[in-house]
């Protein structure tokens, strides 16, 4: 590395405005890596953070927005609780509601009616668990549009008035609005759309002959893998694991898909900028590596020499770049979904750099194809 | 120059034909060439442009290999030594001086000696200093080929050349950039290095004026080496 790092020294306002195209690329993928986690936080947490293995939808049902639009019965769940491995089914009502807080603020939930004392009822931060049939426990990201516990919430329309009396542990959204957790009853009074002004009270609940919810949620035993089609089968349901089932909340699917297209391309580009600026930095060199060729240098200390320099450069830049990115993130702001997670920041950042080694080594190879006959003889 | 006993042969060339460029443009480099040059001779080569002089001064530096005929240097042949070996053999046993500037831009005069001797795995202690003072360029250690003239370049080419020892030097127009003062300077002090160092060189050059400081001078014309008519 002795003439790679004096030619980094020589030639530093080159390799300088070549790294700050590596250092801003480096910038963006740690942007849009805590933009896809914020996005995936914003869009399924409140399905990330649920105990539960797989959820089973009514067969057929359109994957996008799966959650809502199916509806499963009483025998549905029964077959999902004989099925070998299965430790616990429950139903679970799933629906989007517009709501106005009693001081005009208007927030959107995600409505999850679940049984009380199940394991889908959610563990909680303050307040109280899920119980008053007029209780809801939400998300506490719901705090930074001021409820607080005892707001009341009048689903729009309907006039239905449910209360806030806890807010979960972990923050739960889903479909990039805040989940509302509610008992299944009071869920079934409100999908049934029989729910009337007020308070939902005992006596409309009793009333009610409406048994379906939108899925079954199932637990399964410890370390047992799940036969899902073979259980879809025999309950005429259609199951997925709870990582693809995020597919079927809300736009999941195309955000993702979205953001991983523009990280391939900036791959891409790293790898253009770098192989480029190597190609052009190797022309620039090429009596001079003629001459040490002539002289005896091997092509193996020069290409190594080469590629030392192309990870020095990168490695360096990309850091300059990360440090940048992740102080920017720090000042994001709330309403922007952004999270940084170290995994993915991790993966981009070394993908950053394996492909812009690959773009150099392209560049630096054709170090061994120069003729050391070029160092004789002048210009020729 | 009187010989009383017979210097050993640093370069010995026999029967050497080139062909240069193929098919219509085909010429003849090099044809049948014989030299011998012992350690410690001076050895000036004048000609035309396009006579073979670089060409010679490839095949003697293991740089491509004659058609026919061989080469040897410090007794050994160079036939059938493969690329890797060909450099390594380079590296210690042969110096080159290119045209002006051909001196790594990026590595001060000190830089320029010191990346020699790590390829040719010399002493870590190596100090620069000593071969810079003899060719008159200690004062000079830390600047970069951008900041020489173009006769302090050629100086540091020189000392570069010598660092790994080698016995053989070949030099290719040292002088085509300099003014005749600056010439004669850079080529006294090719005379006095291989004089004190031993050292066989072969300088090529199309400078007239230089030739009094060479031990023998021989004339290319269209591949082929001889005396010269006439020496300036
Ligand atoms: N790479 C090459 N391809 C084709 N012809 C070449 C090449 N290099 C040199 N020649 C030809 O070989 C002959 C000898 O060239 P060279 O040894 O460079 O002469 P000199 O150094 O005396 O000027 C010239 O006619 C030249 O045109
Ligand atoms: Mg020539």
């Amino acid at each position: 590395m002795f003439l790679a790092l004096r030619e980094l020294r020589f030639a530093r306002g080159r390799f300088t405005l070549m790294g700050g195209v590596i250092a801003l690329i480096a910038v963006l993928m740690v942007m849009l890596s805590g933009l896809s986690s914020g996005l995936v936080n914003d869009g399924v947490s409140g399905l990330k953070s649920m105990p539960a293995t797989a959820f089973a939808f009514d067969e057929g049902t359109k994957t996008d927005n799966a959650f809502s639009r199916s509806v499963i019965d009483d025998q549905q769940l029964a077959e999902w609780r004989t099925i070998d491995g299965v430790a616990a089914a429950e139903k679970m009502g799933v629906s989007m509601a517009n709501t106005t807080a009693e001081d005009g603020t208007q927030l959107d939930v995600t409505l999850f009616g679940v049984e009380p004392g199940t394991f889908l009822d959610p563990a909680i931060s303050s307040g109280a668990g899920l119980g008053a049939i007029d209780g809801i426990v939400v998300s506490p990201t719901m705090k930074a549009e001021g409820v607080e516990l005892g707001t009341v919430v009048t689903l729009d329309r309907i006039d239905t008035k449910l209360t806030v009396i806890g807010f979960t542990e972990n923050q739960a959204t889903f479909g990039h609005v805040d989940v509302a957790y509610l008992p299944l009853h009071t869920w079934q009074l409100i999908a049934s759309g029989q729910a009337l002004p007020g308070a939902p009270t005992e006596a409309q609940l009793s009333a009610l002959d409406f048994s379906t919810a939108s899925v079954v949620a199932v637990q399964a035993n410890d370390g047992v893998k799940l036969d899902l089609a073979a259980a879809d089968a025999i309950a005429g349901t259609s199951s997925q694991l709870l990582k693809a089932a995020f597919n079927a909340s809300p736009g999941y699917e195309a955000e993702t898909m979205t953001l991983s297209m523009i990280q391939m391309f900036l791959y891409a580009i790293c790898a253009l900028v770098v192989g480029a600026f190597f190609t052009v930095w190797t022309i620039q060199r090429k009596h001079e590596i003629a001459v040490l060729r002539a002289m005896g240098a091997s092509a193996g200390y020069l290409l190594r020499d080469g590629l030392a320099q192309a990870a020095i450069v990168l490695i360096g830049f990309t850091a300059v770049g990360l440090a940048a990115g992740l102080g920017l993130g720090a000042i994001m702001p709330d309403a922007m979904p952004f999270a940084l997670e170290a995994a993915p920041i991790a993966t981009a950042t070394a993908l950053t750099i394996i492909l812009g080694l690959m773009g150099a080594a392209i560049a630096v190879i054709r170090i061994s194809k120069i003729d050391p006959l070029n160092a004789l003889g002048g210009q020729r | 120059m009187t010989l009383q006993t017979p210097a050993p042969t640093a370069l010995s060339i026999r029967n050497a034909m080139l062909e240069m460029g193929d098919g219509d443009s085909k010429v003849i480099a090099l044809d049948n060439v014989n030299l011998e040059v012992a350690a410690g001779e001076f050895l000036a080569i004048v000609g035309p442009s396009g006579s073979g002089k670089s060409s010679l001064l490839a095949v003697a530096g293991a740089l491509s290999a004659p058609d026919s005929g061989s080469v040897s240097v410090n007794g050994q042949e160079l036939a059938g030594l493969s690329q890797g070996k060909l450099a390594a053999f380079r590296l210690a046993n042969i110096g080159f001086v290119f045209q002006s500037g051909n001196l790594i831009p990026a590595l001060s005069a000190a830089d320029q000696l010191r990346l020699v001797n790590k390829l040719s795995g010399g002493p870590r202690s190596f100090d620069p200093l000593p071969l810079l003072e003899s060719v008159g360029m200690a004062h000079r250690a830390s600047n970069r080929p951008g900041q020489l003239s173009g006769g302090e370049r050629q100086r540091v080419g020189i000392a570069r050349a010598l660092v790994s020892g080698a016995k053989l030097l070949l030099v290719d127009e040292p002088t085509a950039s300099l003014d005749r003062a600056r010439s004669h300077e850079v080529v006294e002090l090719l005379a006095r290095e291989s004089r004190e160092h031993g050292v066989a060189t072969i300088m090529v050059t199309h400078d007239h004026e230089v030739l009094g400081a060479c031990d023998r001078v021989l004339e290319m014309v269209d591949g082929k080496l001889s005396a010269p008519v006439s020496v300036a």
